[in-house]
């Protein structure tokens, strides 16, 4: 197909901006061509798979719910990683945070007898509480050790899951022996009240909107929000002009880890019954890649992180009507994130707009610091 | 060898780095090449070892015109540079650093190697260790291994950019008779980079001298330092006229100062600035004046001595607790270090600001800034980022968001890069800050600057200030003495 070539300049120039505005599509289009090229090879037809992801991800109610409650931990992961992006921190540690989540919460629903509400009230504090202690290890390191937090948080990461491994065939085993799947069922009035037969809990979808709307709330109008920006984007000027760097990583870093162990909890409390060995699931990884999908547009997360939720619970379901296994869902994800980083900025792939280029830098994800302390100490002379 | 440099010409942006020079450089001769920050000397030195081309002009080579593309071409060509930091590998063994980059083969013939280094050091007195890690040796001791790598290189042309700045005096007079040796017994030409007028004349037989990118003259050296610093800082203007201003009590007083690390000490360092006082620091880059303002500001904690507020010992606090008390401090790269290039005014504001509600009263922070941006006159709008604005409206802006009152105003370069109105605009703030009794210390390179616009002036060579003068006392002469390290 051949483009008629026109003879004004400003039709050139509507038709580039026409490709900047539709660009955002451009890496989406591109992930689902991959998948399908990848699903031709594996023999199975493209729309054959995407009927079966659909099917698994909406087909009945069953679906549409499974797809809320996961939604609803990968929410709260996204929400709290929003915070540490905007303070320039890779807060990779969050699926650590969610297994200690988890974890607090196992511990107070197996050891701990009161009634219902109390319960789940002081299982939910202790899960904010134990998945903030554990951010705020990895806030400590990077303060204190200069341990960048990517290293920080892989570290304890792993030791989250072998804290977990021995909590399952140790001290929490069940009554009729140990085994490497979980813990006994905890009590009922321990779990979080489910929707008919589903795994979803209302409530807990009270606590992801609530969680969002207050950090859209700190993140645009506090002066917290306001010092996170200013430290994601300059560490060393923002303490110039007197922000406390230290103490804004260890807030941040600890707000986060409070609501990936929520999430820790919902998904221990109602997506579960009892603390499993992979109790995560992957959500804290997701949720980076819908908050890196997002591109600091908060308002795009949630439909990314219910796109992402329909996508992997699809997946599901793809497997059981294909031989394809069930990690395509992730597969495309994780293609889809690869490609909008590759395709993000239009600019360096030469498409240009002259009346919106500025020559000051790369957009945000590309352009976030690695180690937003680079220069913690002024060097002088 | 004879190397000529001709015509070079390097630009960047609208500054001219070098602007047509050409000069020619002889065997068996030390050079010495001399000059202001920002003369042009590194730009030079970096062409002619082929770390960048020049945008024109010609270098020839026994006649020959050559183009470099990269030290490493430059030096199979017979030109070798020493870089101030030795570009070594410190994690590595002597041995290593000194095969690197020579040997291509595998596997390394290190028995070779080590035999060859091992001649070479004692041919010029150095004491190498091959088995020993770089991180271990001295600063003058890298520089040795990187003079013989060099020279282990075919360079005929060794350029040694700053080479004393660091090392003992044992090593340096181990450098200067390594230097001779080679000169006058080894035939090599050998260019000695340096601000220290001393070094010049006991080292060198011929000097360049270079101000705003063009040669501005050459002599045969020893002569006199007079005609030296004439050259370098060019003619002496008329001492300014400072309107008399009544001085308060000492608002800052540094007592015994010792601080930095091994890279640069500050030591010894005395000085009180009073009420009202406008204080300036001469010197040249990285010798040490920026330590002593960053220490004043709580951002490098002294090693010793004492630091005193209006009378008040502060020399343990943080910078942000200075900063609660009344000290500010505005750094020389106002978009690194200052600003942040993506905020808008208004978001400078209200972080700047001293008190803060829980939520951000958006509207009134937004008035507020209009108010500042007319007082100020700063061109650009409450909601334009920083990095929109020029550098001149930069400036403004860190003067804006300064608290009010201020006890002790701490500046770095603070006109730097402004045309004359904003210049003098600058200063006019500064001398509004000084009626309201604040104390100002600065520093700047340009000496004019610091001769016209201060009470009191001390120049930092090599870590060490030299005495206090008066602005009224001095010229660009004395103070350009200063600056070689001569009292």
């Amino acid at each position: 197909m051949k483009f008629r070539q026109s003879p004004s300049i400003g039709w050139t120039l509507t038709r580039q901006q026409a490709l900047l505005w539709a660009w955002p599509i451009v890496p989406v289009i591109a992930a689902l061509l991959f998948t399908a090229g990848l699903l031709v090879i594996f023999d199975t037809s493209p729309a054959v798979a995407v009927q079966a992801m659909y099917q698994g991800a909406m087909g009945e109610a069953s679906n549409r719910l499974s797809v809320v409650a996961f939604w609803v931990p990968l929410m709260l992961a996204s929400t709290g990683l929003l915070v540490t992006f905007r303070a320039g921190l890779w807060n990779i540690g969050i699926e650590g945070q969610i297994i200690l989540g988890a974890i607090g919460a196992s511990w107070v629903a197996l050891r701990i007898d009161a009634p219902a509400p109390i319960l789940i009230a002081i299982e939910l504090i202790v899960a904010m509480a134990a998945g903030a202690i554990w951010a705020l290890f990895v806030a400590l390191l990077k303060t204190r050790g200069h341990v960048h937090e990517i290293f920080g948080g892989l570290a304890l990461n792993s030791l989250a899951v072998i804290l977990t491994n021995y909590l399952i065939s140790g001290p929490w085993q069940p009554a009729e022996g140990g085994s490497f799947r979980g813990t006994a069922p905890f009590p009922d009035k321990a779990l979080l009240p489910l929707l008919s037969e589903s795994r979803f809990a209302p409530l807990s979808l009270l606590f992801a909107m609530v969680a969002f709307a207050l950090v859209v709330i700190a993140l645009r109008g506090t002066f917290w929000g306001l010092k996170l920006k200013a430290l994601g984007k300059n560490a060393y000027s923002s303490f110039l002009l007197g922000v406390s760097s230290k103490r804004e990583i260890i807030l941040a870093m600890m707000f986060c880890g409070a609501l990936a162990g929520l999430g820790g909890a919902v998904r221990t409390l109602s997506w579960f019954d009892s603390l499993r060995q992979s109790i995560s699931g992957g959500i804290g990884f997701t949720a980076l890649l819908v908050v890196m999908l997002a591109n600091y547009n908060m308002w795009l997360v949630p439909f990314i992180a219910l796109f992402f939720s329909g996508v992997l619970q699809g997946g599901i379901t793809l497997q059981l009507r294909t031989q394809l296994h069930s990690s395509l869902g992730g597969i495309l994800t994780g293609v889809m994130v690869l490609f909008v980083l590759l395709f993000s900025d239009p600019r360096k792939l030469g498409i240009t707009d002259t009346k919106m280029v500025s020559d000051h830098g790369p957009p945000e994800v590309r352009g976030q610091p690695l180690d937003p302390f680079g220069r913690d100490i002024p060097e002088g002379d | 060898m004879r190397v000529e440099l001709q015509r070079i010409c390097k630009h960047f942006g609208p500054v001219k780095a070098n602007d047509g020079i050409s000069l020619l450089l002889e065997e068996g001769k030390i050079y010495g090449l001399l000059g202001e920050n920002g003369a042009g000397k590194s730009t030079l030195m970096k062409i002619l070892s082929g770390y960048q081309p020049p945008d024109s002009g010609e270098i020839l080579v026994d006649g020959q015109p050559v183009l470099f593309d990269s030290p490493a071409t430059a030096l199979t060509s017979g030109v070798g540079m020493l870089y101030q930091d030795p570009l070594d590998m410190p994690p590595f063994r002597v041995i290593d650093n000194y095969l690197l980059g020579r040997d291509n083969r595998l596997p390394l013939n290190y028995k070779k190697a080590a035999a060859e280094l091992q001649d070479l050091s004692t041919r010029y007195d150095f004491e190498i260790n091959v088995n020993a890690f770089v991180d271990t040796l001295s600063m003058g001791e890298r520089q040795q291994l990187e003079l013989v790598r060099q020279l282990a290189g075919g360079a005929e042309v060794l350029i040694l950019d700053e080479p004393t700045t660091g090392i003992s005096a044992e090593q340096q007079k181990l450098l200067f008779d390594s230097m001779r040796k080679l000169a006058q017994e080894e035939g090599k030409t050998l260019i000695l980079v340096s601000h220290k007028l001393d070094e010049i004349q006991e080292l060198c037989t011929h000097a360049f001298i270079l101000r705003q990118g063009q040669l501005v003259g050459e002599s045969e050296v020893p002569c006199l330092n007079e005609n030296l610093v004439r050259m370098m800082f060019g003619q002496v203007p008329a001492k300014s006229e400072r309107p008399y201003f009544e001085l308060g009590e000492p608002v800052l007083e540094v007592e015994n100062l010792n601080a930095g690390d091994y890279r640069l000490k500050i030591e010894d360092i005395n000085l009180s600035v009073q009420a009202g006082e406008v204080f300036g620091l001469a010197g040249l880059e990285g010798s040490g004046q920026r330590r002593l303002i960053q220490a004043c500001a709580g951002l490098i904690q002294p090693n010793s001595g004492r630091i005193k507020l209006a009378g008040e010992d502060i020399s343990g606090w943080s910078y942000h607790r200075r900063q609660s008390a009344g000290v500010a401090y505005v750094a020389a790269g106002r978009l690194e270090e200052g600003l942040v290039d993506d905020l808008s005014l208004t978001e400078h504001l209200v972080l700047a600001q001293p008190e803060h509600s829980f939520l951000i009263d958006w509207d009134g922070a937004r008035q507020e800034m209009e108010r500042r941006i007319a007082h100020y006159q700063i061109v650009g709008r409450p909601d334009s980022t920083a990095g929109e604005l020029s550098g001149g409206n930069q400036q403004r802006l860190l003067f804006a968001l300064l608290d009010s009152p201020l006890k002790l105003l701490l500046f770095e370069h603070p006109t730097r890069g402004l045309d004359v109105r904003s210049t003098n605009y600058i200063w006019d703030l500064f001398y509004q800050r000084r009626e309201q009794g604040t104390a100002i210390l600065f520093l700047s390179a340009d000496l004019d600057e610091i001769i016209e616009r201060s009470d009191r002036i001390a120049v930092f060579s090599g870590g060490r200030m030299s005495r206090i003068v008066s602005a009224n006392e001095t010229s660009v002469d004395e103070l350009g003495h200063l600056i070689g390290g001569q009292q």
